[in-house]
């Protein structure tokens, strides 16, 4: 079986209405209009939102499904560092301070230390990956990322024998971050892939969406998209990256272990202890759409539990 | 009772439903305008329930008659915002896939709780009358008890709804404890100094009509 294959069976309903697709160029023509301005591998401006990223090929990894409106990807987010309502991140994520930024790699690898983000940045090329979101609330997004994938970040540290996981942490600053001053999780957030998930074509840092970098409330300055799992495993906001033997333990499945697992991909045949994940309402959708397996990703990711109890590895 | 009360408290009452139905229509209820629907006349049913709670001490405490004429017409009130609540999960959510209800009311705690908040509510809606509170007589202030058990588990409800963050649900259950606390037999006697004067119990109107 090919690993990756750019398929999607795309139902009449989910071609993009023209209403959206019009607000999108409205928003697209707006960012253009702002600024002209390319920003490659340099996101270290204080208004990087309004950068307009130029020159992106779109990867043949994308969907072709209607894209959710810009204003629903940046106004309805779960991002608890800022507040647990959908629309906190959008009022509070101001008080975060992208620039200057770095990102801390640790543990089994060769080249561990501490990076500036230009440093982090530099020598990827950015691509634009059209990807479907799901929460594990029950609602999906489609959003068109910027980014390039973790494998070729992760090549460059150079991971040992050992490193068997890949664990990411969010900044951890109550100054900045105001939702981290009531101990809704235990900070600071923390996330983590099995190695050979880490590096999958389909695994992104995003470090931008809609054509410009990231807004604040959607993980700025770098993030991580896993789209075949649920929302909450793509870390937001990244600040350490370690390398490590042991299964991490996430900030979810520290919170509620018989909640949340470490795999948390998406999987409708297994239900969250306290609802169902059979559906989903994609954002902007009336009707509610089934869930599909893996989110959709089965053909490239599936391969990756052949011979696990996706039950038991919720 | 004054005879503008009621009829402020009936149109205010009526403000969060007239404000849903604009904000739908007006496409201010952000991006997921159903889950929002949702959550708002829940909340709505839980304030009401709560604020029929308030209304004896608030005439203990006060000496006032008027708080308890109002009880009834608050508790219809969170009937209603629960059947906008209600409706809104059957069509809205599940499009009446009555299989898929079914599993959800036996295996999701959460709903099953609501669901049995919403079924113990109907029988004190339909005995509200002045005529069924005559037929009931005494019985009718025992089944009326449950005023008490609905918004117990409509707080529960909410509890087992949140992901993480209890602190909304955390301050209606803060709320109901007070408000039970208030009818505890040394609470009222140490504070509710209007209680020793009159016979007039939690059953109020009903309490004129029984032998």
């Amino acid at each position: 079986m090919p690993l990756i294959r750019t398929t999607s069976d795309i139902q009449p309903s989910e071609i993009t209405p023209e209403s959206v697709y019009r607000e999108r160029r409205r928003f697209m023509q707006a960012g253009l209009a702002l600024s002209g301005a390319a920003l490659l591998g340099g996101m270290s401006s204080a208004q990087a939102s309004t950068v307009t990223l130029k020159g992106l090929t779109r990867s043949p990894l994308s969907t072709d499904e209607a894209q959710t409106e810009y204003k629903d990807v940046t106004g309805y987010n779960n991002f608890y560092e800022f507040g647990t309502g959908k629309e906190d991140p959008a009022a509070n994520a101001h008080t975060l301070r992208t620039s200057p930024w770095s990102v801390t790699i640790e543990g089994e690898c060769a080249k561990p230390g501490t990076y500036t983000l230009e440093d982090i940045l530099k020598p990827h090329a950015f691509e634009e990956r059209i990807y479907r979101l799901r929460c594990v609330e029950g609602w999906s997004m489609v959003i068109p990322w910027i980014g390039f994938p973790l494998a070729d970040l992760i090549k460059r540290f150079e991971p040992t024998g050992n490193a068997r996981f890949v664990e990411f942490e969010t900044l951890h600053d109550p100054e900045q971050m105001s939702g981290q001053r009531w101990p809704v999780l235990q900070w600071p957030y923390v996330e983590g892939l099995r190695m050979d998930e880490a590096m999958h074509p389909l695994t992104l840092m995003a470090v931008g969406l809609y054509g410009a970098a990231l807004p604040k409330q959607n993980g700025a300055p770098i993030r991580l998209v896993v789209p075949w799992k649920y929302g909450f495993k793509s870390i937001k906001s990244i600040v350490k990256i370690r390398f490590v033997e042991q299964q991490p333990v996430s900030a979810w499945m520290r919170a509620t272990p018989e909640e949340y697992g470490f795999y948390s991909n998406v999987n409708p045949e297994v239900a969250h202890p306290r609802w169902s994940q059979s559906t989903e309402r994609r954002i902007g959708d009336f009707l509610k759409r089934k869930t599909l397996m893996f989110n959709g990703y089965a053909d490239q990711v599936a391969s990756l539990y052949t011979g696990m109890d996706l039950r038991k590895n919720y | 009772m004054k005879l503008w009360i009621k009829p402020t408290v009936f149109v205010l009452c009526l403000v969060p439903s007239a404000w849903l139905v604009f904000a739908l229509l007006t496409d201010r209820l952000g991006a997921n305008p159903i889950e929002a629907l949702t959550r708002e006349t829940g909340e709505w049913t839980l304030r009401l329930l709560l604020l029929t709670l308030c209304m004896t001490p608030l005439r203990k405490a006060a000496g006032w008659g008027w708080p308890i004429r109002l009880r009834r017409m608050l508790g219809l009130f969170a009937f209603f915002y629960v059947c906008i609540h209600l409706s809104t999960y059957l069509w809205l959510d599940q499009f009446f896939d009555w299989g898929e209800i079914g599993r959800d009311i036996l295996k999701r705690p959460f709903i099953t709780v609501g669901m049995l908040a919403f079924v113990l509510l109907v029988p004190l809606a339909v005995t509200s009358t002045n005529a069924m509170m005559r037929r009931l007589g005494r019985n009718w202030t025992r089944l009326h008890r449950l005023a008490y058990v609905v918004p117990a588990l409509g707080v529960l409800h909410f509890w087992w709804l949140v992901k993480a963050d209890v602190r909304e649900p955390l301050v209606y259950a803060l709320l109901f404890v007070l408000l039970m606390l208030l009818r505890w037999k040394p609470v009222t006697l140490r504070f509710g100094r209007g209680l020793r004067s009159d016979r007039v119990s939690d059953r109020g109107q009903i309490s004129n009509l029984s032998p």
